[in-house]
């Protein structure tokens, strides 16, 4: 009984709700319309973030190799060479930097901040950690922008050409953010902490104390900034102080052990230790 | 540059910045208290009373947008406007607010889904972001979401008030608006989420129409009309 009716009822919406459709199906069509509009334009957005998120991904991979090729300088008597190489893969990484520009042309730079901000930060990471190496000093963010400014006259001429007028003048710059040059130097403390740590293995007796002035440096500009900083920033502080001390740690030690020996044995002690426990990681 | 230098330098970028969005956040207080109290107009559509009333009600809440369009000419001033993104997330909430309740006075007032261009034209942004203070496209939908909810509540509520035709017309708006959503290539995002929610205001309303249509209460009122 009360089956057939809800069945009745059934049969009464749908015709009624045919009828409706019939009557709104002009608004209908105007709604979907304006739907499609909307389909394309969060599409677009979508894949240029996805590019993005690509772009950013193989930056972080170059970097990463870039700094694993840095940590061989040193064990390896050739520094020069090692930084060369290290260099040409940076320009690797800076030419991707430049696709990023490209796709950010006429944008906002913040819109799509999230999808690239991780690759930006390994690659200051990577090329502080060379600057370091290089010149004992912490590059500057004017210093890492004015290495990504990109020429685009050869693209621009085909493709815009008519409507270019110096064909050649096309400049792009991509900025990096303050924020991102302070997580990237933030990083890059890790990896002085692990140099400074192999390079005491290495019997190197000079870099550690530069080291640690320099990692106290940084560690003293980010006190100074604090919490006023970005919620990341301030995560990262914590890293950084164990760092600190990992480094200071070492150094006591070698102050402490440094008196007891002279110093080209001490760096036997350090180079003999290093070895056993190269044997002993081999042999199991 | 020494490192102590170059970090005094960023420090001071960075109080820039913080007294940037402390200005931003100021503003945007203003503009949600503006926003709840268009809000707490809108909510006497809900009682048996208010029903009569739904123009003026719109109007009244047409003058509170006057304040609104004032209050985001000062927000524009607070920051360069090629940084919009940059300070997104202080303003994106409210604008998702206002942008459901100028979608929710627009239905009220021709029962149609309020275009992007209205919207803008009635909180005083630009639609395009080349243009300066826009309001951006999933700030827009999610807005509608909103309103989506709003009248799953419209729709019970109207049966309450003896309204039976209202409830029919809503499924159908909701139905349309559905199937636009069911349009967009969404990702996992909050806009997604929000997305999410729809069905249960689709099938909300469809109890709802289903309850009159079992009991021939929507026909009832159309017979009474005719006559």
């Amino acid at each position: 009984m009360s089956k057939r009716e809800g069945d009745g009822g059934g049969r009464k919406r749908k015709t009624e709700s045919v009828q409706k459709t019939d009557y709104s199906i002009n608004t209908s069509s105007l709604l979907i319309a304006a739907f499609k509009v909307f389909q394309q334009e969060l599409d677009t957005k979508h894949d240029k973030y996805e590019r993005l998120v690509k772009l950013s991904r193989d930056i972080t991979i170059e970097s990463k190799r870039t700094i694993f090729l840095l940590h061989r300088v040193t064990s390896v008597p050739n520094v020069e060479e090692v930084l060369n190489e290290a260099d040409v893969k940076l320009d690797a990484v800076r030419q991707k930097v430049g696709q990023i520009a490209e796709e950010l042309r006429g944008e906002d730079l913040y819109q799509f901040h999230k999808a690239f901000t991780s690759g930006v930060q390994e690659y200051v990471e990577a090329v502080s950690f060379h600057h370091f190496i290089k010149h004992r000093t912490l590059i500057s963010l004017e210093e890492i922008n004015a290495r990504l400014v990109f020429m685009r006259h050869e693209k621009m001429d085909t493709k815009v050409g008519a409507e270019v007028l110096w064909p050649g003048t096309c400049v792009l710059t991509f900025q990096v953010t303050h924020t991102d040059y302070l997580l990237g130097v933030a990083d890059l403390t890790g990896e002085l902490m692990r140099m400074c740590i192999s390079s005491v293995g290495n019997g190197d007796m000079d870099t550690p104390f530069e080291l640690s002035n320099f990692l106290r440096e940084i560690h003293d500009g980010f006190s100074y900034i604090g919490n006023t900083g970005p919620y990341e920033v301030s995560k990262k502080l914590h890293t950084l102080r164990q760092s600190l001390s990992k480094v200071e740690d070492a150094c006591y030690t070698l102050k402490v052990r440094g008196s007891e020996i002279p110093k080209h044995m001490l760096a036997d002690v350090f180079s003999s230790r290093t070895a056993l426990m190269d044997q002993d990681e081999g042999v199991p | 540059m020494s490192v102590t230098e170059m970090f005094s330098y960023i420090q001071g970028f960075l109080s820039a910045d913080q007294d940037i969005r402390e200005d931003i956040r100021k503003v945007v207080q203003v503009l949600e208290q503006t926003a709840r109290e268009i809000l707490t107009v809108l909510q006497s559509v809900h009682q048996p009373t208010g029903f009569k009333d739904i123009p003026s009600k719109c109007l009244k809440a047409r003058e509170l947008f006057c304040t609104v369009q004032a209050q985001i000419a000062d927000l524009k001033t607070k920051f360069p406007v090629e940084q919009y993104y940059r300070f997104h997330e202080h303003w994106r909430f409210v604008l998702q607010r206002l942008t459901f309740l100028a979608a929710f006075v627009v239905y009220l007032e021709s029962e149609s889904l309020v275009t992007r261009e209205e919207v803008t034209n009635i909180l005083g942004t630009e639609v395009d972001r080349e243009k300066g203070f826009h309001l951006d496209i999933e700030d827009y939908l999610a807005g509608i979401l909103i309103m989506a909810s709003e009248l799953s509540r419209l729709a019970v509520n109207s049966v309450t008030a003896g309204d039976y035709g209202r409830p029919l017309r809503i499924s159908n708006f909701i139905n349309e608006l559905d199937s636009g959503f069911r349009l967009l290539n969404l990702k996992n995002d909050p806009l997604r989420k929000r997305y999410d929610g729809l069905k249960y205001d689709v099938k909300k309303i469809e109890e709802v129409v289903y309850d009159l249509s079992i009991r021939g209460l929507a026909k009832e009122q159309e017979a009474e009309g005719d006559k």
